[in-house]
């Protein structure tokens, strides 16, 4: 390991054990606030690799993850299959589903995708009220929190917030393994020049598909795992809504950055609450504002105004590029 | 009698990256100027420079106007027409809608009828493509027309980039040989120029560009029989 | 055949609202890339002010009019002060701007004139309309009257006026129209301003039908984008026809099959905009762009 990663794993490391130190400390309640900002952080993470990384738009995100949700709870609830084997499966599935509509997808730039994955988002409501004998209908579907294995001494939120929390770790190790070798240079590539990409060899139809692939399952796991955690599943909570506030929460987060999807997800967990506490009558207006402020702030996300503010701080010399339509570097702030 | 365009210490920015490095020259009322220079050198951002579409340090002076706070659309109503590089047409729009906006930046706005007759007078060929869309003329017609829009503000100062790129030998001569035309009736052009030739024919000044330097420079007819220009731009 | 004919004048003006939105939606995409999701929601905050100026005795057409001149004036406020701060940030940031509009406008909304459903009137005599067997609502017929009008006011506008064309100019090339002196800043301000008077009309004319409240466009807006990927976001006629389009299609649709009920036509905008997607992505006069690499 090199002397300028050591900080950097250092830190990591540090807020790994502040974060596993929680349980002793939090309310059930916060912990649950905090398995569901973990949850929320996988899929964005998730969002950020189709979005961010290559620059394929999605506003329909909600929809992976409703699959995730839908496939747990039903296998939970039908055919008593533990959750641990759920979130696989769930993965995996949506690995699939991703990878099939990421072909269709491949004729579809920019704003038509956007507009075709916002449909879809839109439908998935009525789509999960339809076939009303799996997934529950307009009730939806009860379930109840796993306990802790092996006679752990932890309540379901606090085992379940551990559960998310390793679940998130090791995701996001193996996204930022993904996302800083070769295959992530591709895909990034592919995002800025696609035709140069092409030219040089990279297969862009294989790796789209792919990325929409992993993206969707990483989506996908979310949901499974926002399963367990609320331990209930309705069609109206996986609305059009779903789908923009994870978008929301990647562009503020910083789209093409790993440690972005954390912050998004900080944000759209606890910004809508904050609002409500400053203002009863109109909490979505204060949203709105915070929304607008951070990106007059940080039009480039958490993420990178945080890495403005390091370079500016070390006084690097690295020429900086001309502004892009997305961040060129896909280099990561972790 | 000051000079019309007085450029001192001129330096340019594209993002972080400097292309021009302490650009300095003058510009005579009347005269036709002209830019030489390998690709890269920096003759563009110059002309970029004058119009305010790049972040600049130095002074810039249009007729005793010091331009470097004015946004380019306060330039052009000083009089100086651009025609970039690639003739920016509006290619949706029809000959006759380009040519009127060419006239969009003039303080007396004034009859237009007066401005297409002459327009059409240099260019007859335009006034047939009147109501054709602009991208659907030839390259040698939409850089007619990209000379002829900025001709329309009546403007006192013409910045045109590379007006030979792409056209044919004898398109090109035509218009050179039309620029030439309106030079005389007053009309100062500041001209860059890859096909060295040309240029150097028409012009009665000439500054050599090497990435972001003057590095050589004087009246046209000296700098031609120089032996490194020769060899090096000319071809002999 | 008389139902049939029923159905399409109405479709025609349900049309009609959605091609307002449409144009508002393409007219402002077409210069900055952007899609202002905020835009059903400006035309519904519109629409409340005109309810408020009704409410204060003003006569119809002058709450109208008063109306469509705050929503310019709203519009170009809103480009200059809000957009203009992060116009060369990515594109997403903008629309994560407007998203911000959107659930602002909304709120404030509920806010400031509660979520209980409001009456809107109708300007248009209450009587319906006979030829022959055809019952025609007089609302509709208005309505479609009143947005050909403004259709025409603003074709005729940009096509004849020299703001017009160098509001034109401004949105196919910014670059160049910046070296004719044209001031490209304010023709952005100037096509919001016009985006939030379509949207005003919509929101004017649709109230009366849909009742006033804050979801009012909610709807609206989704049938506006399905009439925009009909006809094509890059041309402003083809998001208008797209309108119309959708419109007698919603109609028909929900009429003649019949296991469509009204539940389900909005599923039909949302069939519409796939459909389109997978068949020719550009909408019917949209122009694919070439880029050059």
């Amino acid at each position: 390991m090199s002397a300028s990663r050591l900080p950097r794993v250092a830190g990591l490391l540090a807020l790994v054990l502040i974060a596993c130190a929680l349980p002793f400390v939090m309310s059930n309640f916060r912990l649950f606030q905090f398995s569901q900002v973990y949850i929320y952080a996988i899929a964005i993470l998730g969002l950020n690799m189709l979005t961010g990384y290559n620059g394929q738009f999605s506003l329909g995100h909600g929809a992976f993850y409703a699959i995730g949700a839908y496939v747990s709870a039903i296998m939970m609830d039908r055919w008593n299959i533990g959750y641990g084997w759920t979130i696989p499966v769930a993965g995996v599935l949506c690995l699939i589903v991703g990878f099939l509509f990421g072909l269709p997808a491949l004729r579809l730039e920019g704003l038509y995708l956007a507009l075709a994955t916002f449909s879809l988002a839109l439908a998935v409501p009525q789509i999960l009220k339809y076939f009303e004998h799996w997934t529950g209908g307009s009730q939806g579907i009860v379930l109840s929190k796993p306990n802790a294995p092996f006679g752990l001494k932890l309540n379901p939120d606090q085992w379940l917030y551990y559960l998310t929390l390793g679940i998130l770790i090791l995701l996001f190790w193996l996204g930022a393994n993904l996302l800083k070798g070769r295959i992530g240079r591709a895909i990034v590539a592919i995002r800025d020049n696609h035709i140069a990409a092409e030219a040089m060899g990279i297969n862009t139809a294989l790796y789209k598909s792919l990325v929409f692939g992993v993206s969707a399952a990483y989506t996908g796991v979310a949901g499974a795992l926002s399963a367990s955690v609320i331990a209930y599943v309705a069609p109206d909570s996986f609305n059009v809504f779903l789908s923009v506030t994870l978008l929301i929460g990647s562009v503020i987060g910083g789209l093409a950055s790993i440690s972005g999807a954390v912050f998004g997800a900080l944000f759209i967990q606890f910004v809508p609450n904050w609002a409500q506490d400053i203002s009863k009558a109109a909490p979505w207006a204060i949203f709105g504002v915070f929304l607008i402020g951070f990106m007059y702030l940080m039009p480039f996300g958490i993420a990178g105004g945080i890495r403005l503010l390091w370079i500016r701080a070390t006084r690097s010399r690295v020429q900086q590029e001309g502004r892009s339509a997305v961040p060129t570097q896909a280099h990561t702030t972790t | 009698m000051s000079a019309l365009l007085e450029v001192q210490q001129l330096e340019a920015f594209y993002g972080r990256t400097k292309a021009l490095h302490g650009v300095s020259f003058s510009m005579a009322r009347g005269g036709i100027t002209t830019i030489l220079g390998a690709n890269g050198a920096g003759k563009t951002t110059t002309l970029r420079a004058i119009s305010r579409m790049v972040r600049t340090t130095g002074s810039i002076r249009f007729e005793d106007e010091p331009l470097e706070r004015k946004a380019t659309e306060d330039v052009v109503q000083l009089g100086i027409a651009h025609a970039p590089e690639g003739r920016g047409t509006f290619v949706h729009l029809t000959v006759e809608e380009n040519l009127r906006l060419g006239a969009w930046g003039r303080r007396e706005r004034g009859n237009l009828r007066d401005d297409f007759d002459r327009v059409f007078g240099y260019f007859p060929v335009l006034r047939e493509r009147r109501r054709q869309a602009a991208g659907t003329l030839s390259g040698g017609e939409q850089q007619m027309l990209a000379v002829a829009r900025a001709l329309m503000l009546r403007p006192r100062l013409l910045l045109l980039d590379e007006p030979s790129l792409g056209l044919a030998p004898l398109v090109v001569r035509e218009i050179f040989r039309i620029l030439r035309t309106i030079n005389q009736t007053g009309v100062s052009i500041l001209l860059v120029e890859q096909n060295a030739a040309l240029a150097l024919d028409l012009a009665d000044h000439v500054f050599l560009l090497e990435t972001g330097r003057v590095v050589m420079e004087g009246p046209s007819d000296v700098l031609r029989r120089d032996d490194a220009i020769r060899r090096a731009y000319l071809g002999y | 055949m008389d139902i049939f004919v029923q159905q399409v004048v109405s479709g025609l003006a349900t049309g009609g609202i959605y091609a307002s939105l449409a144009l508002a939606l393409v007219m402002i995409y077409q210069a900055t890339d952007v899609v202002n999701f905020a835009q059903g929601e400006l035309a519904m905050f519109a629409t409340y002010i005109c309810w408020t100026f009704l409410n204060a005795g003003f006569p119809y057409w002058v709450a109208f009019l008063s109306t469509l001149a705050i929503a310019f004036v709203g519009g170009v406020v809103i480009e200059r002060v809000l957009i203009r701060p992060v116009e060369n940030a990515p594109i997403l940031t903008i629309v994560m701007v407007t998203l911000g509009l959107l659930v602002i406008c909304n709120s404030v909304a509920g806010w400031i004139w509660t979520y209980v459903q409001k009456p809107f009137p109708s300007p248009f005599p209450e009587r319906p309309f006979k030829a022959g067997n055809i019952v025609l609502g007089a609302h509709d017929l208005g309505e479609i009257q009143v947005t050909l009008l403004v259709l025409l006011c603003i074709y005729l506008f940009f096509r004849f006026t020299p703001l017009g064309l160098a509001m034109r100019a401004a949105a196919h090339n910014p670059v160049s129209s910046r070296l004719v002196g044209i001031r490209v800043g304010w023709m952005l301000a100037l096509g919001w301003g016009l985006a939030a008077v379509f949207g005003a009309v919509a929101g004017m004319m649709v109230a009366p039908v849909l009742t006033l409240e804050p979801n009012l466009m909610g709807g609206v807006q989704i049938y506006a984008f399905a009439a925009a990927t009909l006809g094509g976001f890059t041309s402003p006629g083809g998001a208008v026809l797209g309108g119309f389009i959708v419109g007698v299609v919603e109609n028909l649709v929900g009429t003649y099959v019949h296991f469509i009920g009204t539940e389900l036509k909005f599923t039909v905008a949302l069939a519409m905009i796939i459909v389109v997607l997978l068949v020719r992505p550009a909408g019917l006069f949209g122009s694919t762009v070439v880029k050059r690499v």
